[in-house]
């Protein structure tokens, strides 16, 4: 508020005095005389040098405090610990003392003080959620650090803010804010493994089968990925691709058809598969609650 | 007076790729930076057609990406560097009585070093490879982030022309800039003291030097990237240790220093056409000089201030945000220096006139945002966004594009000797100046509600397509401005009305030559007395060296 | 100008030459210190790979440290031979500053030769590769385009082409000779003596 209100002021007083002199000392056309040549003035040249270089002290000072006070390079007390990495394009976390990863999406407890470490598995990404705090990069070879206290329920919607290649506008961000109540019936969902529902079209075979065990991991049935997003939970999210579509059967159905039709460029390859292949992996799928 | 014979297109052609003089290659810069603007300006369009709606699909991601990359870079490196290092050309060895520059054939290579490089940039289109394979064009952004650029992440050739073509380039800036420095320092007339000299040839030798410390910078770091990509360094490669923040630091300390390379000959030419155009001196002159070397030197430590968001420690977060407080001190001088010397004065609205007050208030608002970018925390959430777009193009289209207009009406009649039609003029202003308001006015919105910079598309319901909107219409406005001056250039060039030697009754020494001047710019070199020359010689009962 | 104060100051101006060399200098300044910055800014940092201490040995190059800075004093006195129109001296001397920076140089590729060939360690091996090779690499560059220079300057000083008209021509590449000295003892120090 401060900041606001110092560049008002000078925007008005600068502007206002702009404006003045052109109307004020406008040529009138009859003039025959050059008007009086002013050199300069010391005490006026002096006078807005100095009283700049007090506003900008003050800034400096105001600042200066802010910077400090919201340093955070520990996790407080009682905190929600979440490593979050980025990768192109999409957002990976793993709740650290409570043991699970997910992909896109992080909920939280409301009023509890949340601290990020963040890292990145490729390129400088930046993790920014606009309504719960700035933003802080995720540069590969070092841990920085972000938290914030989401104090109301909610969905907060952020995305990455550092150029990351080419789907850079789609690795988007949903940061959910519920009741204790509810945070810790989803982290109970969280950490059990997939669960066992019979796939009458065989999708759990084909899965296994067909090399997406190679990058996605499902807890429970195949942990050798990591390079994808984890898919054990993946029903329990409301967006895919982190967030470039609906979480919906037909948005996975289309997924699975072609990657780049919803986010040209990404890292998913296009396995070629055929309509039957797709609906059987999506009934899995669908499964993964 | 010079006999016109008829002289065939191929000799004349000849004339002028073989010239050393620094007229015409002042011309050849400037009119090649004209070109550039123009495709720049394409590249505009298209990005803002993209953006007018959320997700729409005219672009595609990677062909955005090249295209704002190639926007950022071209305006830059192809646009800003040559048309101030053309006026510089044109203008120094004229206004400091000196026949030209110190090196005219460096000089001449210096040009074809530019001229090739940006060739080479573009031919980046139809050769190149970029990110996914398709563009050709380079799609890293203008600073080419680490390891974004790294052979793993940016497997095609696209890189590589962005490293060649301005590593080219800027060999070229630098020896402009040798040139600069030494024909400023050892070639002014009698009596011109640094302190005689125009203001204009103060900022130009503070620019010369700050091209000097920041252009080899970056040609190490290039030279670094390319090490990488292309030999298997490993300076910025993570697997190996590298930390990808030594490309930013270094970048940006040539970054840095670059945006006031671009911004410092946008104050030289608003500070020669204010006064004249008020009909007053130029107030506080010597504190302006003082003003302008604090803004080198002090430019010189702020870099870090495009880093606040990388997890640098609070010290060094405060350092600089200090530090980038502190260059808003001579800044604001400058502006209340012009301001003061409107005032008191008999202002004609003429065109050059028009576009230097539009400069005065865009700047200002520039360097306010600029201001409110350098509280940290302020920065968290405005970094990356559209907040930083809206505050970069107010300070360099609002700012330096409008001065740029601003010499090119004022000086044109010197250069061709014919007059630009001030009504044409004055509507490209207008249409300019609406346009300039609308696109990027409500950019520093679509920022506040967490709109990032470089995305392809964004999403709807979330605030962004008013404001979007509104900057793609702005964009359309601003066609029939830039539209105008390309008529109002090309009618002048034929049928403007003669301009004389010194059309609008102005004071310094490139006045008392004929427009255009000879080849040898005065019969005899002059001798001066004050910073006013022709003042002095206009009013002999009241010169300017009493006061001085 | 019709009316003249009492005394027009008469700015005493420096030649083109001292101002351009100068203006050259600055900007090969920052060029080396850019390198060195990450030069320092890497030093330890190499995840795998021989480091400095384990490779670079202080005695070859200091044997060719003092080549290249005896070069500075010969050229000193091919100067001096120079300006007192001493045409025998200044070859003479000359002669003896291109040999010492081709020593220099020679030097240089007999450590690179031991380093590449026998220890396998290029660009590519580490960080310390990188940076090594770059920043010792383009002040050997700078030597190599000086030798050039100063080869060509004796070529015509043999042929009899040089002329008084030229001799501060002359002393503008031998500053740039200095200059490249000077860089020498800062990347010396940082690789050979801090470094390790």
């Amino acid at each position: 508020m401060l900041v606001f209100g110092v560049i008002g002021i000078i925007f008005v007083v600068t502007q206002g005095a702009l404006v003045w002199s052109l109307i004020r000392y406008r040529a009138r056309g009859d003039e025959t005389t050059e008007p009086p040549q002013i050199y300069g003035s010391n005490p006026i040249e002096l006078a807005w040098t100095v009283i700049p270089i007090l506003i900008v002290f003050i800034l400096f000072l105001v600042t200066t405090r802010t910077i400090y006070s919201l340093d955070m390079q520990e996790p407080p007390e009682g905190a929600l610990r979440v490593k979050v990495t980025g990768h192109q394009w999409w957002w990976e976390f793993e709740y650290l003392d409570l043991d699970f990863v997910t992909a896109g999406e992080l909920h939280v407890p409301k009023g509890v003080p949340v601290f990020l470490d963040l890292r990145s598995a490729d390129v400088i990404h930046s993790f920014w959620v606009p309504r719960l705090s700035g933003k802080t990069d995720c540069i590969p070879n070092r841990e920085n650090h972000l938290w914030f206290q989401a104090d109301e329920i909610g969905t907060w919607y952020g995305q990455c803010a550092e150029f990351c290649g080419t789907q850079h506008a789609k690795m988007l961000i949903r940061v959910i804010s519920e009741e204790e109540s509810e945070f810790e019936a989803w982290v109970a969902n969280q950490k059990l493994d997939a669960p066992q529902v019979p796939t009458p079209l065989n999708g759990k075979e084909m899965f296994l089968s067909l090399a997406c065990v190679n990058c996605h991991n499902v807890n429970g049935i195949m942990m050798q990925g990591g390079f994808a997003p984890n898919l054990t939970h993946l029903m329990s999210r409301d967006t895919i691709a982190s967030g470039a579509a609906e979480n919906t059967p037909e948005n996975l159905k289309q997924w699975l058809r072609d990657p780049n039709s919803i986010k040209d460029g990404c890292r998913m390859p296009n396995m070629m598969l055929t309509e039957d292949q797709i609906d059987s992996l999506v009934e899995f799928l669908t499964t993964l609650k | 007076m010079i006999d016109k014979t008829y002289s065939p297109l191929s000799s004349k052609l000849h004339e002028w790729v073989t010239t050393a003089d620094h007229k015409k290659l002042g011309v050849m810069y400037i009119v090649c930076g004209i070109l550039y603007l123009f495709v720049a300006g394409c590249e505009a369009l298209m990005i803002r057609w993209q953006l007018a709606v959320p997700e729409n699909d005219v672009l595609s991601a990677e062909t955005y990406n090249a295209f704002f990359t190639m926007h950022g870079t071209t305006m830059i490196f192809l646009v800003g560097m040559p048309i101030i290092l053309g006026a510089a050309n044109y203008f120094i060895p004229l206004m400091i009585g000196a026949r030209d520059m110190a090196f005219p054939r460096l000089n001449a290579f210096g040009f074809w070093l530019f001229f090739f490089g940006g060739l080479l940039l573009y031919f980046s289109f139809l050769g190149g490879q970029g990110l996914s394979g398709e563009e050709g064009a380079p799609d890293v952004g203008w600073f080419a982030y680490a390891p974004l650029t790294s052979t793993t992440f940016s497997p095609g050739s696209s890189t590589d022309y962005w490293i060649i073509s301005l590593f080219v380039a800027g060999m070229g800036s630098i020896m402009t800039a040798i040139n600069l420095v030494t024909t400023i320092l050892t070639m002014r007339c009698k009596g011109m003291t640094l302190m005689k000299m125009p203001i204009f040839a103060w900022m130009m030798l503070v620019d010369a030097i700050l091209i000097l410390i920041a252009l080899p910078t970056l040609a190490a770091i290039q030279i670094m990237l390319l090490l990488d990509r292309q030999f298997g360094a490993h300076f910025f490669d993570a697997q190996a240790g590298a930390d990808p923040l030594i490309w930013q630091h270094l970048f940006w300390f040539f970054g840095h220093p670059e945006v006031y390379i671009l911004i410092l000959p946008g104050f030289a030419f608003v500070s020669e056409v204010t006064p004249v155009f008020s009909r007053k001196v130029l107030f506080g002159y010597p504190l302006m000089v003082v003003a302008t070397v604090s803004i080198g030197f002090i430019a010189l430590g702020v870099w870090a201030h495009h880093m606040f968001a990388t997890g640098l420690s609070p010290t060094i977060l405060a350092y600089f945000s200090g530090a980038t407080f502190l260059i808003g001190v001579p800044t604001g001088m400058k502006v209340f220096n012009w301001i003061a010397t409107l005032w008191g004065g008999q202002i004609r609205f003429a065109t050059p006139m028009l576009f230097a007050v539009g400069f005065i208030a865009m700047f200002t608002i520039g360097g306010l945002t600029g201001i409110m970018l350098a509280v940290v925390p302020m920065d968290w959430q405005l970094s990356d966004t559209y907040f930083v777009v809206g505050h970069f193009h107010f300070v360099l289209f609002g700012g330096l594009l409008f001065a740029i207009f601003s010499g090119f009406f004022y000086w044109f009649p010197k250069v061709t000797g014919k007059m630009l039609n001030e009504t044409l003029g004055k509507w490209q202003f207008w249409f300019l100046f609406a346009g300039f308001l609308l696109t990027f006015g409500p950019m520093h919105f679509s920022g506040f509600e967490g709109m990032p910079r470089r995305i392809y598309t964004y999403m709807p319901n979330r605030g962004l397509e008013f404001y979007n909107m509104l900057s793609s219409i702005g964009a359309v406005v601003q066609v029939f401005g830039f539209g105008l001056f390309v008529v109002n250039v090309l009618h002048s060039l034929r049928k403007g009305k003669p301009a004389g030697d010194d059309p609008w009754d102005a004071w310094t020494l490139e006045w008392s030559t004929t427009s255009p001047p000879p080849p040898w710019n005065f019969a005899t070199l002059p001798s001066i007395a004050s910073r006013r020359p022709l003042w002095d010689s206009k009013h002999p009962d009241d010169p300017d060296w009493k006061y001085e | 100008m019709t009316s003249q104060p009492n005394s027009i100051s008469v700015p005493k101006m420096l030649p083109h030459g001292h101002v351009g060399m100068m203006s050259v200098i600055t900007t090969e300044i920052f060029f080396f210190a850019s390198l060195i910055v990450v030069y320092l800014a890497y030093l330890g940092k190499s995840i795998s790979g021989p480091t400095p201490e384990e490779l670079l040995s202080i005695g070859l190059v200091s044997i060719n440290t003092v080549a290249l800075l005896a070069s500075s004093v010969t050229i000193i006195l091919a100067l001096k031979a120079l300006r007192s129109c001493n045409q025998k001296k200044f070859l003479a001397w000359l002669f003896v500053t291109v040999a010492l920076g081709t020593w220099f140089l020679v030097g240089t590729a007999i450590e690179w030769t031991g380093l590449i060939g026998d220890a396998h360690f290029t660009l590519q091996t580490n960080l310390f590769g990188s940076t090594f090779y770059t920043l010792v690499g383009f002040h050997a560059f700078h030597v190599t385009f000086g030798v050039c220079a100063l080869s060509f300057i004796w070529f015509c000083g043999f042929m009899g082409w040089v002329q008084k008209k030229h001799h501060q021509n002359i002393e503008y590449v031998s500053w740039y000779w200095h200059f490249v000295d000077t860089v020498w003892i800062a990347v010396f120090l940082v690789v050979y003596v801090i470094g390790r």
